[in-house]
């Protein structure tokens, strides 16, 4: 037995608001799928590169400085041999040091110096110089937080671009080059 | 065994007492480290986090704090480096306005859509009323429904 004693009221005006607010929710979770919540801003684009002295993997007595690359516009890669997503950025490492476009510094981060310097030999080496912060204190003063990670550097010292996970093709050419070029450029 | 308890509960205090400023500047450390967040494993304090960036950063909180450093230092220290996503308690800024202010928004809101929907209904009682054809049908449905009656329904 049924009695329907609603069917005065417009049903359409009903089901409108709860649709609009199903399509609002879809159109944010759309945008959410886009984003990627591993990438997180750094707060240092712009802001001068932390200083840093540290020894080099090939010659641990010897040390460079921040103040060093002063006036070159340069790449910080910081890389660990425990590292795998660094397997995959090293081909395309070696491949754009040969166009020696601009130094590459490499920053050995958290490693074993016997284990670096095999990886190195092993997979070749792209690094103009090569830093070892065993400790990874200069990884947090640079907020590292994934390895591997390339900071972008100016001339005169400042962070001028940082990308998060292993360089591709891609990434160099439309992420890292532009900018190098506007850099050296400017 | 009156003595051995005594005793033990002597050299319970001593110690406690021995490790009291050591046991503050844990608790100091442990506070802060359960407002940081680990950017590795993101949804995990570096206090909770086992991830080697997570135990580095508390080697750093700690340092710091033994250095003498205040609380709000050291979260200001973490947040240079690693922005405010390093935070738990994000602060209130225009770019967080909306996480602070949108529950609020969103309760206005419901209550005013809530108090316009009973002025609506307060306004149109006629609309719940029924019209005599619908008067008759609901008539003749409930006498026919009349209880002792052995009619099928």
């Amino acid at each position: 037995m049924k009695i329907t004693l609603s069917h005065h009221r417009d049903a359409r005006g009903f089901a409108l608001g709860p649709f609009l607010i199903f399509i609002a929710l879809i159109v944010f979770l759309g945008i959410g799928l886009t984003l990627n919540p591993r990438e997180i801003p750094s707060p240092l684009i712009d802001k001068p590169a932390p200083a840093f002295a540290l020894p080099q993997l090939h010659q641990p007595e010897a040390q460079l400085k921040l103040a060093d690359m002063a006036g070159k516009v340069w790449l910080l890669n910081v890389w660990a041999s425990w590292c795998v997503a660094c397997r995959e950025e090293h081909p395309v490492l070696i491949d754009f040091a040969k166009r020696g476009v601009l130094p590459i510094v490499g920053l050995n981060y958290k490693d074993k110096r016997a284990d670096a310097l095999g990886w190195l030999q092993q997979f070749g080496d792209p690094y103009t110089t090569s830093i070892v912060d065993a400790e990874g204190r200069v990884g947090i003063d640079y907020g590292v937080y994934g390895v591997p990670e390339t900071f972008l550097i100016d001339g005169k010292g400042r962070i001028r671009h940082k990308h998060i996970g292993p360089v591709t093709p891609e990434v160099l050419e439309k992420e890292l080059l532009p900018r190098i070029k506007e850099l050296q450029g400017a | 065994m009156r003595k051995f308890i005594t005793g033990l509960c002597l050299l319970l205090t001593t110690t406690t007492f021995a490790a009291s400023p050591e046991a503050a500047l844990d608790a100091r450390a442990t506070r802060l480290e359960e407002q940081l967040r680990c950017l590795v494993c993101q949804n995990q304090s570096i206090a909770e986090s086992q991830a080697d960036l997570a135990m580095d950063l508390k080697r750093q909180v700690r340092e710091m704090l033994v250095a003498g450093k205040s609380e709000a230092e050291v979260r200001d220290y973490m947040v240079e480096r690693y922005g405010d996503f390093v935070l738990y308690d994000p602060p209130m800024q225009t770019g967080t306005l909306l996480l602070w202010l949108g529950p609020f928004l969103l309760l206005l809101g419901a209550l005013g859509a809530f108090f316009w929907r009973l002025r609506q209904r307060g306004k149109a009682p006629a609309d719940t009323m029924l019209d005599p054809a619908e008067l008759a049908r609901a008539h003749a449905l409930l006498n026919n429904d009349a209880p002792h009656t052995d009619k099928p329904a």
